[in-house]
């Protein structure tokens, strides 16, 4: 029953529109005398060395991709945990199969050192 | 695959982990630190130009102001250094209580280094534990000189003041209190699995590399070489204590940590034994009433709680002021091994390594 | 009543979101007094005591506080992410909490014809719906690093991404092993699953038959809310503050009642999906709710005993941690749990 989710969707409504009153509200109440160092971004009361919108090498970036694998596995874990008790012994074993691929690729990216991604 | 740029950001000097006003320009690929640039200066004074300006006996004062958390060590160094210059023989009372001082002073920076390390990793409770336990030696301070930072507790020939009564009976009930204070302290972290991986393997210097970047104090100790100016040249009263120099064998972060938490345990051991044999006699020794050292220059290191502090002062024999004053400062010389501690290390050991040298900005720029 | 009110139980239902979201500003107010005086007197002194009895309205006295604060934004910063960055971050914590029964169900004392559960919705894939909405939080968390344009919030950033890729796994294995027990994933049925006792004196809880899950849910809880020894974006020690750095006013204080709620959140999950939810004994049925706030409650306070007792961990050994340990226990987990279940029937 989709209206069932009515609710949450009215929660979140609430929740982002209290968010955004405090805010603008602060805004409002609030002093505001702005200048120019004010306005600099924090870093350690020393002018900015360079920009922050330079591209920086994330080292862990073969992690996200590999948990953006695992994490469409888990995703097909949930209505297989679900529906265990009808599947039984051959949804066992298929989620057996289905998990023996996924350890194989774990394992290789272990030995491969992408999960080494600090050295 | 894509061309990606090295991340420079500004460690300070206004950083809550940078213990004053150090500034560490850290060059980052992602949060590996790949080169690094340690900027310091932002408190100097001009300490020693300052000495040389000032009667020999005013500068006890500002020997206060280096190492701030330290200021009997300072006073310890330096009055040293002018009764060497002058051959003044001090009385054994003034010897002992000096001893206690700067013991309790080691135990009051070394509280200081364990909050704010422990801290530093993100053991916050550690902190105020080990500011609790520093708070008792401030006030064993407070009640010999008034102080409680900046103490002036000393003077050439010996000392100002005798120990007021009872105060050796409270320092004896301090050492009491530490002790299992110190093993709550290690409960804490010692065997902590999260403090042993934060610690283990981070910043490790071997022991020749140690001597060779001139570390001295628990940093070199912590490299295992057994150097300790108690024992290697006895000043005070250091001769007639029977302690021990803890060392380290990896040379890390860890084993600074032990070496430190163990002078706490060896600094009670020599404050009770300085206590058991507390010799009557006067204070004093034979000093002229204007302090005027003879022409001629020495070198005289202690001991202080963050390494070797030496002082190198020169008198012309006819002014009333040093000729040339310096400082061979431990902090100082502890810091040129950060860039090479922290390179290739993370973002979150570059607190942890600057905290494990324990280093106070006032020593450092002077 | 007036023809053009909707009928009552859609008012009972408004009603009910509406003391649900104030419970939840109130409990993370709460949480933010309780936390420093458990963290106060875990460090031998005495805490906030001078706004109320004991403190208790310092977390309101800050809020005023934080309200007439000017609000910066650095002038480099991309202007509407910004904003709303902590809009997300609120609005996800928040939301979140929508699905978690808390009670029984009520009739209002006779007022309405048909009993409302004590819950604001109760949907079919309630864990699914977390799984989601908690997910959702990290985007205010990396959109404010980003957007402030500012190293310090940046690498804040990074490291809450870092941080998500290494418990969310498990967090979803640990979920699905106790779907896997109740066979539902609405957490009212998974909560009212578990009542009973074995022997007269164990609850059927699922902490007893998922001991590892449990340990994996809750360390995963941890890393979910940034909480120390995983508060990685925010380790003040090293990042400032963490991407939150350049937030200021009511900004700011929006992401720290994100934190709360957050943590709320998480402490109502694990309890209905370990700890039995509202289920008690002792209490009578329109009570139970208070179950349900005790073991919320005991859960909290594990948390904040657990964030003044140890150091920080490092962001690349949570994530070890994570790939190496926590992932392939909980796989081992949740298959012993389906060989077993079809063992034992």
């Amino acid at each position: 029953m989709l209206t069932s989710y009515v609710p949450i969707f009215i929660f979140i409504v609430i929740a982002a529109a209290f968010a955004a009153f405090t805010i603008v509200f602060a805004r409002l109440v609030s002093a505001q005398k702005p200048n120019a160092i004010k306005l600099e971004p924090y870093e350690c009361g020393i002018e900015a060395a360079g920009d922050a919108r330079d591209r920086y090498s994330i080292r862990y970036y073969l992690i996200a991709m590999l948990f953006v694998i695992f994490d469409v596995e888990t995703v097909f874990m949930f209505p297989w945990a679900v529906s265990l008790g009808k599947l039984a012994v051959f949804g066992l074993i298929e989620m057996l199969l289905f998990l023996f691929i996924l350890v194989v690729g774990y394992f290789y990216a272990w030995r491969k050192g992408a999960l080494e991604w600090q050295l | 695959m894509f061309d990606t740029n090295e991340l420079v950001i500004n460690m300070g000097p206004q950083h809550p982990s940078t213990h004053g006003v150090l500034r560490v320009i850290l060059r980052l690929d992602g949060e590996r630190v790949i080169g690094s640039d340690v900027v310091i200066g932002y408190l100097h004074r001009g300490v020693e130009k300052l000495c040389e300006h000032r009667d020999w006996a005013q500068i006890v004062l500002i020997t206060d102001r280096m190492d701030y958390v330290a200021a009997a060590s300072n006073n310890l160094g330096y009055v040293e250094t002018v009764e060497k210059l002058m051959s003044i023989e001090v009385p054994r009372r003034a010897r002992y209580i000096r001893t206690i001082l700067a013991e309790l002073q080691r135990i009051a920076s070394h509280c200081l280094w364990l909050g704010t390390h422990a801290m530093d990793i993100g053991a916050m409770t550690v902190f105020l534990y080990a500011f609790r336990e520093r708070e008792l030696v401030l006030d064993l301070f407070e009640e010999y000189c008034g102080a409680r930072l900046t103490y002036n507790a000393m003077r050439v020939g010996g000392l100002p003041l005798d120990i007021p009564p009872g105060w050796d009976r409270k320092v004896r009930d301090f050492c009491d209190i530490l002790g299992p204070k110190v093993d709550e302290y290690e409960q804490l972290l010692t065997h902590n699995r999260i403090w042993l991986e934060r610690t283990r393997g981070v910043g490790v210097i071997p022991g020749e590399d140690a001597v060779a970047i001139g570390l001295s104090g628990p940093p070199l100790r912590g490299s295992g070489i057994p150097r300790d100016v108690r024992k290697d040249e006895p000043y005070a009263a250091y001769a007639e204590f029977d302690f021990d120099i803890p060392i380290g064998a990896a040379g890390d972060t860890y084993d600074r940590y032990l070496v430190r938490i163990e002078e706490f345990r060896q600094s009670v051991r020599i404050i009770r034994q300085a206590l058991d044999g507390l010799p009557e006699g006067p204070i004093l020794g034979k000093v002229p009433r204007l302090i005027k050292p003879p022409a001629g220059e020495t070198y005289h290191a202690i001991e202080a709680p963050k390494g070797e502090l030496g002082y190198f002062i020169a008198s012309d024999g006819k002014s009333n002021t040093p000729y040339r004053f310096r400082v061979r400062p431990p902090s100082f010389c502890n810091l040129q091994a950060l860039s090479r501690l922290i390179k290739g290390h993370l973002v979150a050991d570059v607190v942890a390594l600057i905290g494990s040298l324990d280093i106070v900005l006032g020593e450092v720029d002077r | 009543m007036p023809a053009w009110l909707p009928p009552p139980a859609v008012l009972a239902h408004l009603g009910l979101i509406l003391v649900v979201f104030n419970m939840l500003v109130l409990s993370a107010a709460f949480m933010v007094w309780m936390e420093r005086k458990v963290c106060a007197y875990i460090q031998d002194r005495n805490g906030p005591n001078r706004v109320g009895f004991e403190g208790v309205l310092q977390p309101f006295a800050d809020v005023i506080k934080l309200l007439f604060k000017e609000e910066l934004r650095p002038k480099a910063a991309d202007a509407l992410l910004f904003a709303i960055a902590p809009v997300i971050s609120a609005a996800a914590a928040f939301a979140a909490f929508a699905v978690i029964p808390f009670g029984t169900s009520t009739t209002l004392w006779g007022l309405l014809d048909q009993p409302i559960p004590l819950q604001v919705t109760d949907v079919n894939v309630a864990v699914l719906v977390i799984f989601a909405i908690t997910s959702m939080g990290i985007y205010g968390i990396v959109l404010a690093g980003w957007s402030s344009n500012s190293k310090y919030s940046l690498l804040g950033g990074l490291r809450s991404s870092a941080q998500m890729i290494s418990y969310e796994l498990s967090y979803g294995l640990a979920l699905a092993a106790v779907i896997m027990l109740a066979g539902s994933l609405s957490l009212r049925e998974i909560v009212l699953n578990q009542a009973g006792t074995w022997w007269g004196f164990i609850p059927r809880w699922y902490v007893f038959l998922q001991p590892i899950g449990f340990l994996i849910f809750m360390t995963a809880g941890v890393a979910e809310t940034n909480r120390a020894p995983f508060d990685f974006p925010e380790a003040e020690q090293e990042l400032v503050a963490g991407y939150h750095t350049e937030y200021s006013s009511m900004s700011f204080a929006m992401f720290f009642l994100a934190e709360y709620v957050n943590m709320v959140t998480v402490s109502a999950v694990a309890t209905s999906l370990f700890l039995g939810g509202w289920l008690g004994p002792f209490l009578p049925d329109w009570l139970a709710w208070v179950w349900f706030l005790v073991k919320v409650f005991l859960i909290l306070f594990f948390y904040v005993w657990m964030r003044w007792t140890l150091p920080r961990y490092r962001y690349d050994q949570l994530m070890e941690f994570g790939w190496k340990y926590l992932l392939p226990v909980a796989v081992l987990n949740l298959l012993a749990t389906a060989a077993l279940i079809l063992w034992i029937g």
